[in-house]
């Protein structure tokens, strides 16, 4: 009983590493549509740009300079990364989600099959700065200390992020613009500038836990589909523009994802799409959710 | 108030038609076997776009997932090939109840969402089927897709030769896309158009409007099953890709370059995507997705009804 | 006296329709203009649109001699005010929040926040509590309160009486009744024809997209058959 607890503790810790990362990624993506209302399917080409730029800076030989300068430049790269979408996307503002889809969605070819023109097809590896990639014992297991860092950097995140949205007068012009924008926009406040920066705001972030993330799922082809789609479930669960749904929305499925893939692992994305189903027919706004997702 | 009838297409007249597939059945007379196989590939695509149009142009759902019914109905036909027989019509047949089947079984949760959700949904459905593609090696075969799968057969008859193989896909294309406009022209299709426009309304009306959305979403996972199988049946080989997110983006590419609601224009842009991924991309190092990904985002800007907007100017 | 708001040949509409049909309607400042109409005559698009949150298709609007922006922003920070139809209040903010908010961009004058909360002492007793959690009379106070914090020189109030009951009503009145008195100029769009009576010192009619009547509330009052002929009412 004890082995079999500890076996799937480390699980659950992986989890929880997992789930604080797609929060990051998430939050982004929540945030842009429910302020904003734009789907903005190039967030995961956001989250490979950053994951590249770690495995450039910080692959072969992981340094504590490397990493941090790729956390700093991915930080750079994702707020003008930010900025031109939102400049793309603004001439759309009245047309369907369907056209902002579909021009999301010709970004993230175009810049996934330019990074796969400069890094080459191959999985790139993205070691833990040194110090960090080993294990820890707690309580007699051993835990990935990268993972825990990890877990640790998105609660302080988490925290932060909080603080700002509930208690800050800046969170309160986003948690206005999420429940009525154009009342907003009738107190005085300019939306296109409240756009640029929840788009340069939430790609920031979706680049930084690219290089934060690349210790485990280091950078490939096909990462950006990945994640968005996880991403896209964890806005879903959530609640468009809530931040308390994203983070409880990414927690759930960062366990489920993690311990789907240890108990069954061949089937491990129908335990996901399960998850999802369930979560929108018990409660079809998701489980923080002010716009109505699913009508049951 | 009755939904508003269709606008009679130019293509609809029979002549027009006929010279279309006699100018596409001729084809292997006059090209050489592996562009023959190109015309073929598009015909595939071309199904499967058309397919994609009677879901977003004709009622009005987006669905950026439904290569993943297009790759079930694939891996079917491949694994009864394989496993059973590949004489026409049973790969044919088996890829479309597939489809169908995946299409039933994840459909009940996507209809019910609207809008962006359901743009969202479809595509994490196609995204976890291709995943599943992926890690389900004993049937799928994997990452290396699901290799070997023999020609279909007319009888004993094994059709190797690009040319005969060519006219199975246009007949079975021929079919499902005669299929899918009966079904557009019907009482069916033009309440879909209704719903398309004020679902609200419809259901005022007394039309099940939920029940109307999932039976067209089924039937247009069948077709895209039926697809499937030709693919199958054309390449011999089905991969992951076929299942993935990919694959979705070009067949919705191909449906808004040709025209959204139109039936005949997704056929175009099939052939403009297929050639531009298969006939150029090789030139460009094998990176037509960059400009597929352009192509995207002029269209997007440039050309927000498609080709088949610029022709036919009358609401479809 | 040139008028404060000059509106001329305005026409706008939503997704293809013209709800708006060529408008002409003009208030003078300091006065309280009274918009009736039978649903659907374009009383609430007429609200939007000054607002910038219906595109115009043609005609001009003036405010103070000035062209007024297109941008609802900018039509806020020129000193209009909106209390729209079913309030938009925010429900998650607090009511202090949704003061914050207005405060935010709000033009120099005498609506300072302890103005507005002696204007509205109910909200003075709430402001830590979330907006949705009122109830829809102190949910229209805080529209109004939020309206005025930013000392506009027009405010455009759309059905406040909608869904309220008796008590609540006479309050607004007596709140568009102080208004008046600094000076604010006020278009009421009402169903509530007594309301609206009470308070405007003209009355304007729509019908089908346009102004059809105007006139100053007395004569408006002793003219029952045009009322009745206007909008179906006694």
């Amino acid at each position: 009983m004890g082995a079999w607890l500890d076996a799937n503790l480390v699980g659950v810790v992986n989890g929880f590493a997992i789930g604080f990362l797609l929060f990051i990624v998430a939050v982004g993506l929540s945030l842009v549509f429910g302020m904003m209302d734009v789907l903005n399917l190039a967030h995961g080409a956001i989250f490979l740009l950053g994951a590249y730029v770690g495995a450039a800076l910080a692959g072969g030989n992981p340094s504590w300079g490397g990493f941090l300068g790729a956390l700093g430049l991915s930080a750079l790269l994702g707020l003008a990364g930010g900025g031109a979408l939102s400049a793309m996307t603004e001439p759309l503002r009245k047309r369907s989600h369907l056209d902002q889809a579909l021009l999301t969605l010709g970004v993230t070819l175009v810049v996934a099959e330019t990074l796969v023109m400069v890094y080459g097809d191959d999985p790139l590896a993205v070691g833990a700065p040194p110090g960090l990639d080993g294990s820890v014992p707690v309580l007699g297991a051993f835990y990935p200390t990268y993972r825990l860092v990890l877990i640790g950097i998105g609660a302080v995140l988490a925290v932060l992020v909080y603080l700002v949205v509930e208690r800050t007068t800046l969170g309160a012009l986003v948690r206005a613009t999420v429940a009525d924008r154009d009342m907003v926009a009738a107190l005085g406040v300019d939306n296109r500038l409240i756009r640029v920066g929840v788009f340069a705001f939430g790609s920031m972030l979706a680049a930084v836990a690219g290089v934060l993330g690349g210790p485990i799922y280091g950078a490939r082809p096909g990462l950006d589909s990945t994640v968005l789609i996880l991403a896209l479930v964890v806005v879903v669960i959530g609640g468009l523009g809530s931040v308390r749904g994203a983070l409880l929305g990414a927690l759930v499925i960062g366990q489920v994802d993690s311990l789907g893939r240890t108990l069954f692992p061949d089937v491990a994305s129908f335990v996901l799409f399960g998850a999802l189903a369930l979560v929108l027919v018990v409660r079809p706004r998701g489980l923080f959710g002010g716009k109505l997702g699913v009508r049951s | 108030m009755t939904p508003a009838a269709p606008q009679p297409q130019r293509w609809a007249k029979p002549g027009v038609v006929a010279v279309v597939l006699v100018v596409l059945a001729s084809a292997p007379l006059f090209l050489a076997p592996f562009a023959t196989s190109t015309v073929s590939r598009i015909l595939v695509f071309g199904l499967l776009a058309v397919s994609l149009d009677l879901l977003v142009g004709i009622s009005g759902l987006p669905s950026l997932g439904h290569a993943a019914y297009f790759g079930v109905g694939a891996y079917a036909a491949g694994w009864v090939s394989i496993n059973v027989t590949s004489a026409i019509p049973v790969p044919l047949l088996v890829g479309a109840v597939a489809g169908a089947l995946g299409a039933a079984l994840t459909g009940w949760i996507t209809v019910r969402a609207h809008g962006v959700f359901f743009l969202m949904l479809t595509l994490a459905i196609g995204e976890l089927l291709h995943q599943l593609a992926h890690t389900w090696e004993p049937v799928t075969g994997g990452a290396n897709g699901m290799a070997g799968i023999p020609p279909a057969r007319v009888g004993d008859q094994p059709l190797v030769v690009s040319g005969y193989v060519h006219w199975y896909v246009l007949a079975a294309f021929a079919v499902g896309v005669a299929v899918v406009l009966v079904v557009s022209r019907s009482p069916f299709g033009l309440a879909l158009r209704g719903i398309r426009d004020n679902e609200p309304r419809m259901r005022a009306l007394g039309y099940p409007t939920r029940v109307y959305k999932y039976a067209v979403f089924v039937f247009a996972g069948s077709i895209a099953g039926m697809a499937g199988a030709l693919l199958a049946a054309q390449q011999r080989l089905v991969t992951p890709a076929d299942v993935g997110f990919a694959t979705a983006a070009l067949a919705l590419l191909a449906v808004v370059i040709g025209g959204v609601g139109t039936l005949w224009g997704p056929v175009i842009g099939a052939a403009l995507v297929i050639l531009i991924r298969d006939a150029i991309g090789p030139g460009l190092d094998g990176h037509g997705t960059l400009v597929l990904g352009l192509v995207f985002i002029a269209v997007v800007y440039v050309l927000p009804r498609g080709f088949g907007g610029l022709v036919s100017r009358r609401h479809r | 006296m040139s008028p404060l708001l000059d509106v001329r040949r305005l026409r706008s509409g939503y997704a293809g329709s013209t709800v708006l049909d060529g408008v002409d309607l003009t208030l003078t400042a300091g006065t309280t203009l009274g918009l009736l109409g039978r649903n659907g005559v374009g009383k609430s698009t007429l609200v939007m649109t000054l607002m910038g949150l219906v595109p115009t298709t043609s005609g001009t609007v003036t405010l103070d001699g000035a062209p007024l922006p297109t941008r609802p922003h900018r039509i806020a920070r020129a000193g209009v005010a909106l209390v729209p139809q079913g309030r938009r209040i925010w429900p998650p903010l607090t009511v202090g929040e949704h003061l914050k908010l207005a405060a935010r961009h709000a033009r120099t004058g005498s609506w300072t926040r302890d103005a507005v909360l002696d204007l509205l002492p109910r909200l003075a007793e709430r402001l830590r509590q979330p907006a949705g959690s009122l109830s829809g009379g102190e949910q229209q106070m805080l529209a109004i309160a939020r309206a005025l914090l930013t000392n506009p020189r027009l405010v455009l109030l759309d059905e406040p009486s909608d869904g309220l009951a008796p008590a609540i009503i006479e309050a607004i009145v007596e709140v568009i009744g102080r208004m008046r008195a600094e000076g604010v100029a006020v278009l009421l769009v009402e169903q509530d024809l007594h309301l609206a009576l009470a308070v405007c010192d003209e009355i304007a009619v729509m019908d089908r997209g346009v102004v059809v009547h105007r006139t100053d509330t007395e004569s408006f009052r002793s003219d029952p058959e045009t009322a009745h002929r206007l909008l179906g009412v006694s």
